[in-house]
């Protein structure tokens, strides 16, 4: 570590550094080209892909895969392949988001209640409360008071997506700030924590600096975690009539649709659970060469 | 700890009052209605004296008191009564379902078997089963088992359960015929034969769940290891020349399992709570189904009373996390 | 004394006679799964089918509605008609007669006061009775003697069979419950569960929105019915997941109301180890088509007839959009054997349907675009039409269920080809059918252009169902949204029908005004009907004795049913 930490210049910048220690991760640099790919596919592709999603085709209903439809067509002859493409913007855009506000909940929360004690109780009986509000009748209420307002002063659609990342990203925090309250409380007696804590080091610094980077590793794992629950609570949304409207396709949407039709056309099922599950672990990877570079100790190793 | 124990259960009390204010508020503000699911043929001047004879004409904060009488007092009173200790009135008021028109905390009493053998269960198998994977797939980072444990897992949690239900039944249920797809909540067990019809009805269910959960809880495992096996006290155990077992069993174990810890008791309440899909897909009928049931058929009471005791099960369970914190780690003080 | 020896000796030989066939209990075990659960076996107490179905294989009402809509005797023996002196002439009483020697599974006498306690039962306002419609102008209901009711209208009832005819109003026994009146009948939870009845069945266990086991009725008055000793009664799931349970894994024998995916009911009937059973009552899904205006700048008056629809007040375009459906399209995607076309808002019973409006069956894109052309709606440079500074563009509601939304991706395709710009919106049907006053969502306030839902009526007389178009029963803010009228309907001539119909006994007479009240709605396109729905249900090949039947509850004639060898 000695010998790495001589070689670099001194104006070198931390976050180069761990865009070096990143590309060595192999899965990480993995994941980040497929996450990169599937971006683009779901941005671009429905512009190059000839069919749209919507268009009904009932005679061509039910298919399996063809040269027409690569992914096959679904019980109103709709193309698997165009939804798939349009549903990703849409999932993708959802499960990003709504992880982020939710895991910057999560993480502000947990660590000022795991740092600051006289916080702790307050903080902690707000995470028991939303804890425990019933999910369904709270959306419900969301829905009743929020959804003509934002529909009103966004659009339709940019009012739903709002909508829906802040019920995801609110209703799913409290597991974030458990866990990093926790780890917070564990660190914050370290030796390392209180030796800067007695050269005077100001609570922000001390928080950004030493209690942040050694907590990044369950927040990483709840990053991926959170990608995936709010992929499918999106659906779920939906159902209720929270969520997009029912001719817009998402992933989730298209896994809950195409479940009943599993023995009938089973390669359609196939399609949105992959993307789901290809994208979850395209983004555990590169949480994990994140976490990895940002950890001074194994930096260089 | 004892102090800080005594002071925190004390404290649960108006936090839990809170939080039932907080439910039943929601509850009222609901656009959901008893009458809803009704059959349209059921004229809407029927379906407003329907709500009135169920209390629903009275103001939101007398209905609430009254619930807190019904919840706090007629209910502990009735359980008394039932042990043959008679105080006050018999004939007290306890919480009655909209929809069955029955004592909820009977109907939630019924459901508990079903709902600790089938979710229960598979919570426990998957915490059996994370942890070891978590474990290992720390230590040995990066090689084969690392990488599959981190496949299945993240398939396990994104694919969610209504969709690996269905699969599981259309291949064990429809196609080899091993599995019943429905589950009897009739079922005694009370012979060997009786016990592999249990074991025979529950294995679908638990494991479809016990995936789910064995993934989650897995990759906390697996991170929080990952973190403590690069610490110091590590390198200062091996160089003393502890054996590899106990280091890594007693040492990075112990101080890995404050997440794992976490998770688990964030976990256990929603055993009770139920699984609402899981259930529903296997037909199992526990405490879940019961939930989705009344919140769909707007039958305030029941839900009212089942959602406040998760939200017992959640504080009770946060503080149990509190207290084994200080004991994994006695660094950590709450005074 | 001698007709009671009479009775008995015509039962013993009957009993002998059947012995050689099947007697009660000789089919052993039935399995029924209802994917929805019954809560309580008292349907006054809850009105849902569910419910009403599993009691009615303990309850027994007066009269039953058989498969073909026509009313066969139960407890009575037989029907009261103004020929045979049972309604009286100026059709205000109706007399009922039981048959003798009937008993509850308890051992007792059913008499007439026991039919008599269930009026009162239900008519007691505190009560919240859910079937309170049934004893609508019920004025007094009196036992004559031990076997004879005379109920007493405020009114002439042309149609007097409200109370106590089908599952919805069965006789439930004065004894049991005698303490469960009017605010008390919520605590009679025992009752409730368990209640003595005369049905073929009796309940053993009742675990609530779970599972129900039953066994045969000993006191049955058929002693060779039920052929099934035991049944039980599962709930919970989804229709897919209890019509598998019977087509593909064979767990159970009889399924009830499948709405699924016709082609995967197809793939699960060619497993062959169970029967897909369709039946056809008066369940029309429909469009209904807002006449006032939803837009939310009216705050208070939105969707009230203070202000017209900007566009669907406009006959032409509301019949454009009936003529762009494809409702042969329709029937093969939702709903395939169990859907019909139509064009009628009441298709059923046969002698009420209307063939006036046919020419809906089939699709007219071509005819439709001509219409809107004509009557000055022109394309604009997005290809919606426009008039006046008015787009032809829609905000159209169901609630959230697979086919509907399927139906509303082809409708808003179809409706996009004559130059109609569609938002679609799914309601959760809890709240969609809930009718909470601070809900904007409910299908009553209507806050949309085009909703789609399915109604029916119960029995076999529309007089009421077709009495829901009137101008009172316009949902409003003063009538705290309560009314029928979703299309926000109003016209004297229609109102002057009704009239007419409820002071008419004629039944061809009424059939033929029944048929007026609905060519009018059809031809002034205010409902634009989709498909006529028919009763899905899944038998086990093994289960013989079924005959669905949509006019009253699928169990109906439980006690026939037995296992075929």
């Amino acid at each position: 570590m000695t010998e790495t930490s001589m070689d670099i210049q001194p104006q070198r910048s931390q976050w180069l550094d761990v865009w070096d220690q990143f590309k060595t991760h192999r899965g990480a640099v993995i994941g980040m080209l497929f996450f990169i790919t599937v971006c683009l596919l779901v941005l671009l592709g429905p512009h190059l892909w000839p069919i749209d999603p919507h268009t009904i085709d009932i005679r061509a209903k039910n298919q399996g895969p063809t040269l027409a439809h690569p992914m096959g067509t679904d019980q109103l002859g709709r193309d698997t392949f165009a939804q798939v493409l349009a549903g990703g913007q849409v999932s993708l855009a959802v499960g990003v988001v709504a992880m982020l506000i939710s895991l910057f909940l999560g993480s502000l929360i947990g660590v000022l209640a795991g740092y600051f004690r006289r916080i702790d109780g307050l903080l902690m009986r707000l995470t028991d409360l939303f804890l425990a509000l019933p999910l369904l009748p709270l959306l419900l209420v969301i829905i009743m008071l929020f959804r003509d307002t934002l529909r009103a002063s966004f659009g339709p659609n940019a009012g739903i997506f709002i909508l829906i990342v802040f019920v995801i990203g609110i209703t799913s925090w409290m597991q974030t700030a458990r866990i990093v309250r926790g780890d917070v409380l564990a660190l914050k007696e370290q030796e390392f924590v209180l030796a800067a804590r007695s050269i005077g080091t100001p609570p922000h610094r001390m928080i950004l600096r030493h209690v942040l980077p050694n907590v990044l590793s369950p927040i990483m794992v709840s990053a991926t975690l959170g990608i995936a629950n709010a992929i499918i609570t999106e659906s779920a949304l939906s159902f209720l009539g929270l969520g997009f409207p029912s001719d817009f396709p998402t992933w989730g949407r298209l896994l809950f649709d195409s479940t009943n039709f599993m023995t009938l056309n089973p390669e359609r099922v196939i399609w949105p659970g992959l993307a789901i599950s290809l994208t979850v672990l395209s983004v555990n990877y590169m949480g994990d060469g994140l976490r990895d570079a940002l950890d001074p100790r194994i930096r260089g190793r | 700890m004892l102090n800080f124990t005594i002071r925190r259960l004390l404290f649960t009390i108006p936090t839990l009052l809170f939080i039932s204010f907080v439910i039943f508020f929601i509850l009222d503000a609901a656009p959901s209605d008893p009458t809803g699911n009704l059959p349209l043929t059921i004229p809407p001047d029927v379906r407003e004296k329907i709500r009135e004879s169920l209390g629903l004409d009275q103001p939101m904060i007398i209905r609430y008191l009254l619930w807190c009488k019904q919840f706090f007092v007629n209910e502990p009173l009735n359980l008394l009564a039932q042990w043959g200790i008679n105080i006050g009135d018999p004939d007290r008021l306890r919480v009655i379902s909209f929809q069955t028109r029955s004592p909820v905390v009977d109907l939630i009493a019924q459901r508990m078997p079903q709902t600790l053998w089938v979710v229960g269960m598979s919570y426990v198998v998957g915490v059996l089963i994370a942890l070891p994977i978590g474990i290992i797939s720390a230590v040995k980072q990066y090689s084969w088992f690392d990488q599959m444990g981190t496949f299945i897992s993240m398939i396990g949690f994104s694919v969610p359960t209504f969709f690996t239900g269905v699969l599981m039944i259309v291949i064990f249920s429809v196609w080899l015929g091993w599995f019943p797809s429905i589950y009897d909540t009739t079922l005694v067990v009370d012979s060997w034969r009786t016990l592999g019809l249990q074991i025979r009805q529950m294995a679908m269910p638990v494991f479809v769940l016990a995936l789910f959960n064995a993934a989650q809880i897995s990759r906390f495992m697996r991170a929080s290891m990952l973190d403590n096996l690069n610490q110091d006290y590590v390198r200062t155990a091996r160089a003393k020349g502890l054996r590899e077992r106990t280091v890594l069993l007693v040492h990075v174990l112990r101080n890995s399992l404050i997440p794992v810890i976490t998770v688990i008791a964030l976990g256990v309440p929603q055993v009770f709570g139920g699984a609402i899909i899981t259930e529903q897909v296997f037909k199992v009928n526990g405490l879940g189904q019961l939930l989705i049931i009344a919140i769909q058929g707007g039958d305030i009471p029941t839900v009212q009373t089942l959602t406040f005791i998760f939200a017992v099960l959640i504080v009770l369970f946060n503080l149990i996390a509190d207290i084994l914190y200080g004991i994994l780690d006695p660094r950590i003080r709450y005074d | 004394m001698k007709l009671k020896s009479l009775l008995l000796g015509a039962a013993a030989s009957l009993a002998l006679a059947s012995a050689a066939q099947a007697g009660r209990g000789d089919s052993g075990h039935l399995n029924i799964i209802y994917w929805q659960a019954a809560s309580i076996m008292n349907p006054y107490l809850s009105g849902g089918t569910k419910d009403v179905d599993a009691s009615s294989m303990v309850l027994e009402p007066l009269a039953h509605y058989d498969e073909n809509g026509n009313m066969v005797p139960v407890l009575a023996a037989d029907i009261p008609t103004v020929n045979n002196g049972g309604v009286s002439k100026d059709l205000t009483s109706i007399t009922w007669k039981l048959k003798p020697g009937l008993k509850w599974s308890d051992g007792s006498a059913v008499t007439a006061k026991d039919v008599v306690f269930t009026a009162n039962y239900c008519m007691d306002e505190t009560g919240g009775c859910q079937q309170l419609a049934k004893f609508a102008d019920v004025t007094k209901v009196e036992a004559l003697d031990d076997l004879t009711v005379k109920i007493t209208f405020g009114k002439p009832k042309p149609f007097p069979y409200g109370p106590f005819v089908g599952s919805t109003t069965p006789v439930i026994q004065a004894r049991q419950f005698a303490d469960c009146k009017g605010i008390k009948a919520p605590t009679c939870t025992e009752a409730n569960f368990n209640p003595i009845g005369t049905g073929p069945f009796k309940v053993d266990e009742f675990r609530a929105n779970d599972t129900i086991t039953l066994s045969a009725n000993q006191n049955f008055r058929d002693p060779d019915k039920p052929a099934f000793a035991t049944v039980t009664f599962k709930g919970g799931g989804d229709a897919a997941s209890a019509a598998r349970s019977v087509l593909e894994t064979g767990e159970f024998d009889y399924a009830w109301n499948l709405q699924i995916a016709p082609e995967i009911l197809a793939q699960m009937e060619a497993k062959g180890k169970g029967k897909i059973l369709a039946g056809f009552g008066p369940l029309v899904e429909r469009l209904m088509v807002n006449l006032t205006d939803p837009n939310p700048k009216w705050g208070d008056e939105r969707s009230t007839v203070k202000h017209p629809h900007p566009f669907l007040s406009d006959k032409a375009v509301r019949k454009a959009l009936s003529m762009a459906i494809d409702r042969t399209t329709l029937v093969e995607v939702g709903y395939g054997k169990a859907g019909r076309v139509t064009c009628n808002v009441l298709p059923s019973p046969a002698i009420y349907n209307s063939t006036a409006n046919d020419s809906c069956k089939v699709q007219d894109i071509a005819g439709a675009n001509k219409l809107l052309d004509q009557a000055g709606w022109k394309r604009g440079p997005d290809g919606v039409r426009q008039k006046n500074g008015v787009r032809l563009s829609i905000l159209y509601q169901t609630s959230t269920n697979a086919v509907r939304q399927d139906f509303q991706a082809l409708i808003k395709d179809w409706w996009r080809q004559i130059g109609v710009e569609t938002e679609l919106k799914n309601i959760d049907a809890a709240v969609f059918f809930g009718g909470d006053q601070s809900s904007p969502d409910t299908f009553q306030k209507f806050f949309a252009d085009i909703e789609m839902y399915a109604n029916n009526f119960d029995g076999t007389d529309p007089e009421a169902y077709m009495g829901s178009w009137k101008c009172s029963e316009i949902p409003s803010p003063e009538n705290a949204w309560l009314g029928a009228n979703m299309p926000r309907y109003c016209n004297p001539a229609y109102d002057k029908l009704v009239a007419e119909m409820a002071g008419t006994a004629d039944i061809n007479k009424r059939a033929e005004l029944a048929k007026a009240m609905n060519d009018m709605l059809m031809q002034d396109y205010v409902i634009i009907p989709l498909v006529w729905r028919g009763n899905v249900a899944a038998r086990a090949n093994t289960l013989a004795g079924v005959r669905l039947n949509v006019w009253d509850s699928d169990l109906w004639n439980i006690a026939d049913w037995s296992r075929e060898k």
